[in-house]
C-alpha cells in the first residue's frame, strides 16, 4: 500500500512538473510571468509552511524574511560588478538568515498566538527601518537595479528570457521542495511535528524545544529569502511595499487556501488566489478592492474548509 | 561639577512638559483601544485582529454622524453604538462557528474580517484622510504652545469610560457574568450562565470602546482607512508589554510607552519614536515574557 501510493506521488509530480516545464513554451507572454511569478509566492509559501503546517506556529512576519532576501539581492546587484546572480543569491540568503536569526532567538520563547504577534511586530521594525533609511535602502522609491545573468560560473553566461527564467524559478522552487519534503520527513522534521501534536510532551522526552523552533524559524526564514531573491531578479527593483505587514498575510492566506501541511498546498492556495485576483481585476477593473471577496472566501474556508483546497480534495478523491 | 550645571541646563524642560502631556493623551487612548483587545483575548482566547479596523471604522462612523447631525456627542455615541452591532454581528457570523477549535483559526478569521474592512473603507470613502473638527476649540497657555483644551477633554473622557467600565464589571450582573465566564467557562455554563451570549457581549463592548476612541482620536489626525493597522500594532505591543488578559496591566503599559514615545519624539522624528515601543517590546520578552506590569507568578 506504501509502496503503491508513493509510486502514484512520483507519477504525479513528474506529470506536474513536465508540465510546468512545457507550460512556457505554449502560453503567451503575459501568462507565462504570471505563472512565474505564481511559482515565487509559492515558495514564499511553502517556506512559511514549515512553521504553520509542520511546527504549528504561525508567522506573520515573512514579509521580513521576503523583503531582506529582496534587498540583500539588491545590495549585491548594485554594488558588485558585473551583477552576478550567484552572488546575489548569496547576499540575499545572508541577509535573510541574520534577520530570522534575530527575530527566531526572541519570538521563539512564545508560543501561539504570543509568537504570531511578535513576528507580525518585528517585520514591522523591519519595514519602518526600510522605509525612513532613505540613504541605503532608497526609501519609499526602493531600489532599481538591472537583471543579472544566467550563468554556470566559469561555463555558460547568457542573459535571461522569460522562458529560461521561468525555467530558472522553476528549477529553484522544485529543488527547494525536494529538501523541503526530505527535512520535513526526517527525524528532525518528526521533532518539529510532535512539537505542533504535544510541545509539554516533547519537551518532556528530553528534546531542546527552543532549539529546534529556532532552527525551524531559521530554515523557513532562508527559504523566504530565496524567494525574495527571485523577486528581485524577476522584477528588477526591491521596494519597503514587500516588507509591509500585507505580504506577511497574504503568505498566511496562501496557505490556508491551499491547505497547511502539505508543502504543495500553499503553491496551490498561491495560484487560486493569484488567479482569482487577476480574475476579479480583469472583471470589473483594476481599481475593485478585490480583497473583499477574497477575505469572504478565506473567512469561510477556515470555518467550513479547515484543510484547504488540497486537503478538501485528497479527501474528495480518497472516497 | 560644571558639566554636570550644563547637563542639568540642557534639559528642555519646556518640551518635557508639553511631551508629557501628549504622552498621557495618546496613552488614556491607547488604553482604551487595548482594554477592548486584552478583555477580548481574556475571556474568549481570540486575538482581535480586527480591533485596529473598529478603531477606524468608528472614526469614519463618526464623520458621517457629525457631517448628518453637526454634533460630536451625538457622532460619538451614534458610533460606538453602530460598531458595537457591528462587532456583535461579526462575533457571531464569524468567530462562533470556531468555538472550541485550535485559537490560532481565530487569529486568521479576525486577519480575514481586517482585511475586508480595510478594503471597504478605502473602496467606500476613497484614500483622502477625512477630517473631524474639535467640539471645544479653546486653549490655553503651556510655555510657547497655545495646548489646545480638547486633548486633556479626551484623557479626562477616556479615564470615565474606562472607570465606568471597570465598576460595571465590578458590580453590574453582566460584568460579574464576565468575571465568572473569564476565570471558569464551563463552571460558568454549568451556573445558568449564558456563556456564548456573554463572548458576543464582550466582543461588542470592545468594538464600542475601540470606536469609542477613533472618534475621540479623530481630530488630533486626519481619519483615514489606514490607521488602523498602527493601532493594532501598538495595543499589541501594550497587551503584550501589560501581560495578556489583564486590564489593570494594560492601562499602565499603554501610558507608559506612549510617554516613552512622546520623550524619544523630543530627538527623533516621531516615525522612528515607534522604535522605541519596539524595544521595550523585546526587552519585556527577554527579561519578563508574563509581561512587565504583572505580580511576579509563584
Amino acid at each position: 500500500m506504501i509502496k503503491h501510493s508513493n509510486k502514484t506521488y512520483w507519477i504525479g509530480f513528474c506529470v506536474v512538473l513536465a508540465l510546468l516545464i512545457v507550460a512556457p513554451l505554449v502560453l503567451p507572454e503575459f501568462w507565462r510571468r504570471f505563472l512565474t511569478e505564481i511559482l515565487i509566492w509559492g515558495l514564499l509559501a511553502m517556506s512559511s509552511d514549515i512553521l504553520i503546517g509542520y511546527t504549528g506556529m504561525i508567522s506573520f512576519g515573512h514579509s521580513a524574511f521576503f523583503g531582506l532576501g529582496m534587498y540583500g539581492a539588491a545590495a549585491a546587484l548594485l554594488l558588485v560588478s558585473p551583477p552576478n546572480m550567484w552572488i546575489a543569491i548569496g547576499f540575499g540568503l545572508v541577509a535573510a538568515a541574520i534577520v530570522s536569526l534575530f527575530v527566531a532567538y526572541f519570538s521563539t520563547r512564545l508560543r501561539d498566538i504570543y509568537f504570531a504577534i511578535t513576528t507580525l511586530i518585528f517585520s514591522q521594525i523591519f519595514y519602518v527601518i526600510i522605509f525612513t533609511w532613505t540613504e541605503v535602502t532608497g526609501g519609499e522609491n526602493g531600489l532599481a537595479f538591472s537583471r543579472p545573468q544566467l550563468s554556470i560560473p566559469g561555463i555558460y553566461s547568457t542573459p535571461f528570457t522569460t522562458e529560461t527564467l521561468h525555467w530558472f524559478v522553476l528549477a529553484v522552487v522544485t529543488a527547494s521542495y525536494l529538501i523541503l519534503r526530505r527535512v520535513t520527513q526526517s527525524p528532525f522534521g518528526m521533532v518539529l511535528q510532535s512539537i505542533r501534536e504535544n510541545e509539554p510532551r516533547t519537551r518532556a522526552i528530553g528534546y531542546p524545544v527552543e532549539r529546534y523552533k529556532i532552527v525551524a524559524v531559521m530554515l523557513s526564514g532562508l527559504f523566504a529569502g530565496l524567494a525574495g531573491v527571485l523577486y528581485a531578479i524577476q522584477n528588477k527593483f526591491a521596494a519597503p511595499d514587500f516588507v509591509y505587514f500585507l505580504i506577511s498575510g497574504e503568505t498566511v492566506i496562501f496557505n490556508v487556501m491551499g491547505g497547511i501541511g502539505t508543502l504543495v498546498g500553499p503553491i496551490v492556495g498561491a495560484g487560486f488566489f493569484l488567479m482569482l485576483r487577476e480574475l476579479l481585476s480583469r472583471m470589473f477593473g483594476d481599481q475593485f478592492p478585490y480583497l473583499i471577496p477574497l477575505g469572504f472566501i478565506f473567512i469561510a474556508m477556515i470555518i467550513f474548509l479547515p484543510q484547504g483546497l488540497l486537503g478538501f480534495a485528497r479527501r474528495w478523491l480518497n472516497r | 561639577m560644571d558639566t554636570l550645571v550644563h547637563f542639568f541646563q540642557s534639559i528642555p524642560y519646556d518640551q518635557i512638559v508639553i511631551q508629557t502631556m501628549n504622552g498621557i493623551v495618546t496613552g488614556m487612548i491607547l488604553a482604551l483601544v487595548a482594554s477592548g483587545l486584552t478583555l477580548i483575548f481574556g475571556i474568549m482566547d481570540v486575538v482581535n485582529f480586527a480591533h485596529g479596523e473598529l478603531f477606524m471604522l468608528g472614526a469614519y462612523v463618526g464623520v458621517i454622524v457629525l457631517v448628518a447631525t453637526g454634533s460630536f456627542w451625538m457622532a460619538l455615541v451614534l458610533a460606538s453604538l453602530v460598531v458595537a452591532i457591528l462587532g456583535a454581528a461579526l462575533q457571531i457570523v464569524t468567530l462562533r462557528p470556531l468555538i472550541g477549535r485550535d485559537p490560532l483559526n481565530t487569529i486568521l478569521a479576525t486577519f480575514g474580517i481586517s482585511l475586508i474592512l480595510q478594503n471597504y473603507a478605502l473602496w467606500q470613502f476613497g484614500p483622502v484622510a477625512r477630517k473631524i473638527n474639535e467640539p471645544i476649540t479653546t486653549h490655553f497657555n503651556l510655555f510657547y504652545l497655545e495646548y489646545p483644551w480638547y486633548r486633556l477633554v479626551i484623557a479626562a473622557l477616556s479615564a470615565a469610560i474606562i472607570g465606568s467600565f471597570w465598576l460595571f464589571l465590578k458590580y453590574g450582573k453582566f460584568g460579574v457574568w464576565i468575571r465568572a465566564t473569564t476565570q471558569d467557562r464551563v463552571m460558568a455554563q454549568a451556573m445558568g450562565i449564558p456563556v456564548p451570549w456573554v463572548h458576543t457581549g464582550v466582543f461588542a463592548i470592545g468594538a464600542g470602546m475601540a470606536a469609542a476612541s477613533g472618534v475621540l482620536f479623530g481630530p488630533l489626525v486626519g481619519v483615514n482607512h489606514a490607521m488602523g493597522l498602527d493601532w493594532v500594532l501598538k495595543a499589541f505591543i501594550v497587551v503584550v508589554v501589560g501581560g495578556m488578559g489583564n486590564l489593570g496591566g494594560s492601562i499602565a503599559a499603554a501610558i507608559f510607552i506612549s510617554l516613552l514615545e512622546s520623550y524619544a519624539s523630543i530627538w527623533m522624528n516621531p516615525s522612528q519614536a515607534v522604535i522605541v515601543s519596539f524595544v521595550v517590546l523585546i526587552l519585556t520578552l527577554l527579561f519578563r515574557p508574563t509581561g512587565l506590569f504583572v505580580p511576579t507568578p509563584k
